[in-house]
């Protein structure tokens, strides 16, 4: 079966052991004069789950789309799998990445968005076969057969054939999670993929996922607001507040325990929230 | 002024002639031409190529402020001038056809911004090629948005068929009327030529709104 637990460790790459898989060296990222993201140092291992946390405009959700590469960062180098993402080696020198370089670093991340952004032009089946064709000149057949393999897994089997349009909003962000893994990714970047749904929905998307999390060892980024999901699947929690990190540590500690006032008053209001 | 359904019945069949021979082949052909080039405009307008994107946007623009009268006259009358002189027919339909494309390009463009930006993250996400996107995601989704509208657009060139007459195409309209000459009675010749216009366009134009509501809907 070639679903993401087999593909994805240690599948061609440039990474080496003990050598982390994502890394920001100093990353800065300003939208005109406002600054999102200043001088943000992090790495992230391989297979670790990581979740973002933080108040809105802290830039967590800017993070996974800079890693994405649909945002540019202002400055900074960001290195994915021993890479440099947003820039090529040129002799000696790392000169701003070309399209085609993008693109194969890409092939390496996947993303599930808030507003599943599945092609509405093209059955459940399709949406997950066709960049696995297109890109990865995968076989019809096998991309198919594929394709059922991870419908099942989302318990989404009976629905291959149906249009985005006739499933419910945690069908489709299912689908789009299976969509996301059919490219076989070694890194999962999870953007509040349950903020648009029903509150009826999410556990059943919320489950998908921790299974996934059990049976693979793909890297995941997370942006969340359910902090039980966070508590469940992630090795390491980051609080975000004014574009940097300002704790972090495993999540029995900081949502147990942590050291900051900013977290508990954050923790505090995301609870009371709910 | 009594109408004689005896003559009318006598004019109708070289009237229908010059319908299905010219007017309806221009507006098919017409109509073909201006949706694919109406399309490439419309993508060469928003990938942003320097040269090719201004000199586009500077051509529609000139084209959609300068009437069709114009630009036939031009074609048939002045380019002979210079030394090539294109069959009417032909003037006919690359003129429609062009005129139309940049109407056309507006449309298409519309269609395009309307697809949601998620759909674009969605194929960066999947590392698609913009050509991929382009074919397969985002241009059928507009495509298929601006259907109704394109449509309204066939109905309006189709009238504007009877422009050719300047250009000595004998459409519908120019032999209606040389019919009327000929035996001094225009009534009934102008009235069926009249009729099978509105034959044509009132059912189109229904069966466009049924398929606006169907897209809705859908």
């Amino acid at each position: 079966m070639s679903t993401p637990d087999t593909a994805a460790p240690g599948a061609a790459g440039h990474h080496r052991d003990g050598e982390p898989l994502i890394t920001f060296d100093k990353v800065v990222k300003q939208f005109g004069d406002h600054v999102v993201l200043r001088d943000l140092d992090f790495t992230v291992a391989p297979g670790e789950r990581v979740t973002l946390i933080g108040p809105s405009g802290s830039g967590k959700t800017t993070i996974l789309r800079l890693l994405m590469t649909l945002e540019a960062p202002s400055g900074g180098n960001i290195w994915v799998d021993g890479e440099p993402l947003w820039h090529m080696h040129k002799g000696d020198q790392l000169v701003p990445a070309n399209e085609k370089h993008l693109r194969a670093v890409r092939t390496k991340i996947g993303m599930v968005f808030q507003q599943f952004n599945l092609f509405p032009n093209m059955s459940v089946l399709r949406n997950i076969t066709e960049a696995p064709v297109c890109v990865l000149g995968k076989s019809g057949e096998e991309a198919e057969h594929q394709a059922r393999e991870l419908l099942e897994r989302v318990g989404l089997e009976a629905k291959a054939d149906a249009h985005p349009s006739q499933l419910s909003g945690g069908q489709q962000q299912r689908v789009a999670i299976a969509r996301a893994l059919a490219m076989e990714p070694k890194i999962l970047l999870l953007d509040e993929v349950t903020s648009a749904l029903d509150p009826e929905l999410v556990a059943g998307v919320l489950n998908v996922l921790r299974n996934v999390a059990e049976t693979t060892d793909i890297t995941m980024l997370i942006v969340t607001h359910e902090m039980q999901f966070a508590r469940d699947v992630s090795q390491r929690v980051m609080m975000f507040d004014g574009g940097q990190v300002i704790e972090q540590g495993p999540p029995e500690k900081i949502f147990g325990h942590c050291d900051h006032e900013r977290t508990k008053r954050f923790l505090r209001a995301v609870i009371e929230e709910r | 002024m009594t109408w004689d359904m005896d003559y009318a019945l006598d004019v109708l069949p070289p009237i229908l002639e010059a319908f299905l021979r010219y007017t309806l082949l221009v507006t098919v052909l017409a109509s073909v031409l201006a949706a694919v080039l109406g399309l490439v405009f419309a993508v060469v307008r928003r990938v942003r190529v320097p040269v090719l994107t201004p000199l586009t946007t500077a051509f529609v623009e000139f084209v959609r402020s300068t009437p069709i009268p114009i630009q036939l006259f031009f074609l048939f009358y002045v380019l002979p001038e210079a030394g090539l002189t294109l069959p009417g027919l032909f003037v006919g339909v690359v003129t429609l056809g062009v005129h139309y494309a940049c109407y056309y390009s507006e449309v298409y463009r519309a269609g395009i911004d309307g697809v949601p930006k998620g759909q674009w993250e969605a194929c960066t996400s999947l590392s698609m090629s913009p050509r991929y996107q382009w074919q397969h995601v985002v241009l059928p989704q507009a495509v298929r948005n601006v259907l109704p509208a394109l449509g309204n657009y066939v109905i309006s060139m189709f009238k504007e068929t009877p422009f050719l007459f300047l250009i000595a195409v004998p459409e519908m309209v120019q032999e209606a009327v040389a019919i009327g000459g000929r035996d001094f009675r225009y009534l009934e010749p102008v009235t069926i030529a009249g009729l099978i216009f509105l034959a044509a366009s009132y059912p189109s134009s229904v069966a466009i709104r049924r398929l606006e509501k169907r897209l809705v809907h859908a």
